[in-house]
């Protein structure tokens, strides 16, 4: 057994017992990022001797005597839009490519803290927009399942990265389904925490209303210890919920009997491949053997939520990216006459198409004339989403759903089509516009790839959904299948 | 052109004096060298997000209370976006729909009369750094320089109701709202260093109409005066162009200072659109009442209240009472002169005369005077106990303020103390009239205006330091 594929709790106990060091593990990983990178794709920035020298420090804790917090010495990777100080920050956009921040993201300040390991930054759509990492101004992250699909978005080298044990976990960021839908794709756990339980400081914008960041593992186990480590108020961050923080080590129990689950019918609907569909479906029945009461449920709004999406995060990223002007950092035109045609020319030649899209569609939505008719209505459309959930969480204490409606795809297949790949996110978005927690495990195969479940949580109730998908793990093999990555040496 | 009249709304800014700034903890200090009272957060660095200073609350909460304005339950926050390279994140944090403070008045005195003038809504905002133009003029520079030193720093936007009707109305209600918000000790409103600024809105329309005419707005005035001649400047040139049976366009325009006329700086085709939305960085504001009761029993004694009090307390004529409380600053000299010399009336005419004068003379503010309360008041005690003439005080007054020094230390250096000795002043006397036989002859002839003359010989003589009365005496004594 090679030390990166282990888990963080698993390493944890031979850290402890002294069976291996940290410079061991991460030796190993960057080994096995050095063998399969080439082909996945998943690193922009790699930190080699950043994470040896953290490496050794806590060896030296550990010889100290000292006990090691679980995710001490354990190595693990960022998504690129998570600001670390002194290691450059890209978003994977050209207009960010020399960019280092003077200072850390709250999650990275936590992780330190906390002990670990610092790999490096992982790929993404540029700026988190997109469903696929096709967005990358540098180069596309690929599925490690099938070298010749993508490992969704626009986590997806975050998440890639975990399923090729290239780290043992990650963080990525979701704003309508980017942690979760290239969990999904790629056959490991993530989560998109409650808007608010987790410090945004230091994540570069997107839909400020809607990003939030999470954790990235290969068990659930591994899910609540990360969630442990950066959930939490920060007076940085004033849209961060000020809550004690519950242990998810308790969470951690293999029952679930007598929970109500509500199975949301618009989820199911057309556009849902049907292997992926019998998929979801046998995980629920699954859930029910293990004693859970399945109920079918119905969120009536579920069919504007991507329309409202498409106008919501666009208005707020037209003005978050307002900011990457090349007046003060970033990418800067080689010439310009004025300040206008240096505006226009830097933003031209720095954004790529999707974003472009993104801000013509936000600033349209947003400009005087349209606001009511496209913001103001979007906003509406919002709560109605959100008392959709409510209504549901009177009586059902999680939701059981597909994660993506289709497994993978094949990398250019739906690049010049965006309806097609907004598509992609269509079981996701709802939680991010209402705000709720969910994760992502896998739960059966289709075509020889991963297919993911999605539990759907009340506001603050990660403890609920982090207990269906323990016990369901714990009753079934999907998160111990890993790809056959053909390995260079 | 009398059958016209003017429609004016003021929007004003005022910066406010908290130590940090509205969303990060850097110094709202004013100057400092370019670029060194600023954070990541303050500059909009990717991934940062702003923290809403309570204090920037509280002075808001306060300046709105002292304008008698309802202050809002539910507040929020909205982004107003537009590109300038002093605003770091091309977006400006400000209110939009739901302010802070809304319905408030002013009052001013117009021709003796009382007039109140409407607030539309009081808001909080940031400031925006500032661009250095590297050149004679924005359209020459070669490169511009930004010093961001001042973004991020807190204001509040105070808009008012299209109520003032004239130039001077105008005036008046900017400088009532500067003593109002220094009063309240939330703004230093220091015009120079641009933390009070103003933009004004002016229409014009036949007397008696009830309808707005096209408005114009005009950016950036920064002193009462340049308010009061761009207004005049631009009613002028509204009416002009209505009798010459043209339209007004609306339009945002300048006012260029050593031209003395104002001009299109946009048409309302290019005006911004400014693509409001709610700051989703922010949490809405939610202010508790027992919050702004509190902050109300911080409120000082206003203006207004204070010229009644000094009106009712020293029998001070009204014109008096409104010129010292129209700054806090001259209202606090003021008090605390004559409690060391108690004769408020000359305490008054002092300050209105000779220490404004030479505060003006010197462009310093009240703050600043070199001569304070207490020497002002032992100036005038000398005065009082006959020590120094009246005339000689105004001297010592000068010598003071340039040097600093004290009354009675200026009167001993220069040996200024006046003449009350019989025996000093009666050979002087005599010598005057040895040397003036004319007029002693007209003046014995009952030209009254010869006696005059005499004295001030005398006066001359003795360098203004002889007693007046006690020359009157001897000369009458011995013609
Ligand atoms: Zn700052």
């Amino acid at each position: 057994m090679n030390l990166y594929e282990l888990t963080a709790h698993e390493l944890h106990e031979l850290l402890q017992k002294k069976e291996v060091s940290s410079r061991e593990i991460t030796q190993s990983v960057l080994e096995r990022i050095e063998e399969v990178d080439d082909s996945v794709k998943a690193y922009v920035t790699l930190t080699k001797e950043k994470a040896l020298q953290q490496a050794d420090k806590v060896d030296k804790s550990l010889a100290s005597g000292e006990t090691l917090g679980p995710l001490a010495g354990i190595p693990m990777g960022f998504k690129d839009n998570i600001c670390t100080k002194g290691i450059k920050t890209t978003c994977s956009s050209k207009i960010l490519e020399n960019f280092v921040p003077p200072y850390n993201a709250t999650v990275v300040e936590r992780l330190e803290e906390a002990g670990a390991i610092c790999l490096g930054k992982l790929n993404m759509d540029e700026f988190a927009m997109g469903s696929s990492n096709e967005n990358s101004a540098f180069f596309p992250t690929r599925n490690p399942w099938d070298l010749d699909r993508v490992p969704g978005g626009s986590s997806g080298g975050a998440v890639a990265a975990v399923a090729a044990d290239e780290a043992i976990y990650t963080l990525g960021s979701d704003t309508g389904g980017s942690i979760r839908q290239p969990a999904s794709f790629c056959g490991v756990v993530g989560l998109k925490p409650t808007y608010g339980l987790v410090s945004r400081f230091g994540l570069v914008a997107f839909a400020s209303s809607l990003d939030q960041i999470g954790p990235i593992t290969k068990d659930v186990t591994d899910c609540a210890l990360v969630l442990q480590a950066i959930a939490g108020h920060d007076p940085y961050d004033s849209t961060s919920a000020n809550l004690p923080v519950p242990d998810y080590r308790q969470a951690l129990v293999p029952d679930i009997k007598g929970l109500r689950l509500g199975i949301p019918r618009e989820y199911f609907g057309e556009g849902l491949d049907a292997e992926v569909k019998e998929a979801v479906n046998q995980a629920i029945s699954k859930l029910e053997e293990l004693g859970a009461c399945c109920e079918e449920v119905s969120l009536p709004h579920t069919e504007y939520a991507l329309p409202a999406y498409y106008l919501i995060a666009p208005a707020e990223a037209s003005s978050n990216l307002a900011r990457y002007d090349g007046v003060k950092y970033g990418y800067r035109t080689e010439e310009a006459k004025d300040t206008v045609s240096m505006y226009m020319k830097t933003r031209r030649e720095g954004f790529g198409p999707e974003v472009k899209r993104r801000i013509m569609l936000g600033t349209y939505a947003l400009s005087s004339g349209y606001y009511d008719a496209y913001y103001l209505k979007a906003l509406k459309v919002r709560t109605l989403i959100k008392r959709d959930f409510d209504r549901a969480f009177e009586k059902y204490d999680a939701l059981i759903a597909p994660t993506s409606p289709t497994v993978a795809f094949k990398i250019g297949e739906k690049a010049n089509d965006p309806l097609a790949m907004y598509l992609s996110d269509i079981c996701t978005i709802p939680v991010n516009m209402a705000g709720l927690p969910a994760i992502s495990i896998p739960c059966g195969f289709s075509q020889g790839l991963p297919v993911g479940l999605q539990i759907i949580g009340k506001p603050f109730d990660e403890v609920t959904i982090l207990r269906v998908a323990y016990t369901f793990e714990q009753n079934t093999d999907y998160h111990r299948a890993k790809p056959a990555l053909e390995v260079k040496r | 052109m009398a059958e016209y009249e003017a429609v004016i709304g003021l929007e004003v800014h005022a910066e406010l004096k908290t130590n940090s700034k509205i969303f990060c903890g850097c110094t709202t200090e004013f100057g400092g060298a370019p670029n060194t009272h600023v954070c990541p957060i303050c500059l909009g660095m990717p991934g940062v997000l702003p923290v809403l200073n309570r204090n920037v609350v509280e002075y808001a909460i306060k300046a709105g209370l002292a304008l008698n304005c309802e202050i809002a339950e539910f507040s929020k926050f909205d982004r107003k976006n537009y590109y300038y390279p002093d605003l770091p994140k091309n977006y400006q944090i400000s209110q939009y729909d739901l302010p802070i403070a809304k319905n408030g008045y002013l009052e001013i005195e117009v021709d003796g009369q009382t007039k109140r003038i409407g607030i539309t809504r009081l808001h909080m905002e940031e400031d925006a750094g500032k661009l250095i133009h590297q050149g004679d003029d924005i359209a020459e520079a070669e490169y511009s320089l930004v010093d961001y030193n001042r973004t991020g720093v807190p204001l509040i936007e105070i808009v008012s109701e299209p109520d003032l009707r004239s130039p001077v109305e105008a005036r008046l209600y900017m400088e009532k709202l500067k003593a109002i918000l220094q009063y309240c000790d939330v703004s230093d409103c220091k015009m120079q260093e641009g933390s009070l600024r103003c933009d004004a809105n002016v229409s014009v329309r036949p007397k008696g109409s009830t309808e707005f005419g096209t408005k114009t707005e005009i950016k950036n005035l920064n002193s009462f005066k340049a308010l009061q001649r761009a207004l005049e400047y631009e009613i002028k040139r509204q009416i002009e162009i209505l009798e010459d049976g043209g339209r007004i366009v609306q339009e945002t325009r300048s006012w260029d200072e050593s031209k003395g006329i104002t001009i299109t700086l946009r048409s309302k085709e290019e005006a911004h659109d400014y693509r409001y939305f709610p700051e989703p960085d922010l949490v809405p504001l939610v202010i508790d009442r027992e919050w702004v009761e509190r902050v109300r029993q911080t409120l000082p004694e206003l203006p207004d209240a204070r010229r009644r009090r000094l009106m009712e307390e020293y029998g001070l004529p009204a014109y008096d009472a409104m010129v010292i409380t129209g700054s806090k600053a001259l209202a606090d000299y003021f008090d605390q002169c004559v409690e060391k010399f108690s004769d408020a009336k000359t305490v008054s005419n002092w300050i209105m005369g000779e220490l404004l004068r030479l505060l003006n003379a010197h462009n310093l503010e009240v703050e600043d005077s070199p001569v304070k309360p207490e020497g002002l008041a032992e100036l005038l005690a000398l005065i009082n106990k006959g020590t120094i003439s009246g005339k000689i005080a105004k001297t010592v007054f000068e010598e003071m303020f340039e040097t600093g020094k004290g009354a009675e230390e200026i009167v001993k250096e220069k040996g200024l103390v006046q003449i009350t000795d019989e025996k000093v002043l009666a050979p002087i006397v005599d010598k005057v009239i040895e040397e003036n036989p004319k007029s002693v002859e007209d003046y014995r002839n009952g030209k009254d205006r010869a006696f005059g003359f005499l004295v001030g010989q005398v006066m001359k003589a003795t360098k203004g330091k002889a007693n007046p009365q006690l020359v009157n005496k001897l000369l009458r004594e011995r013609l």
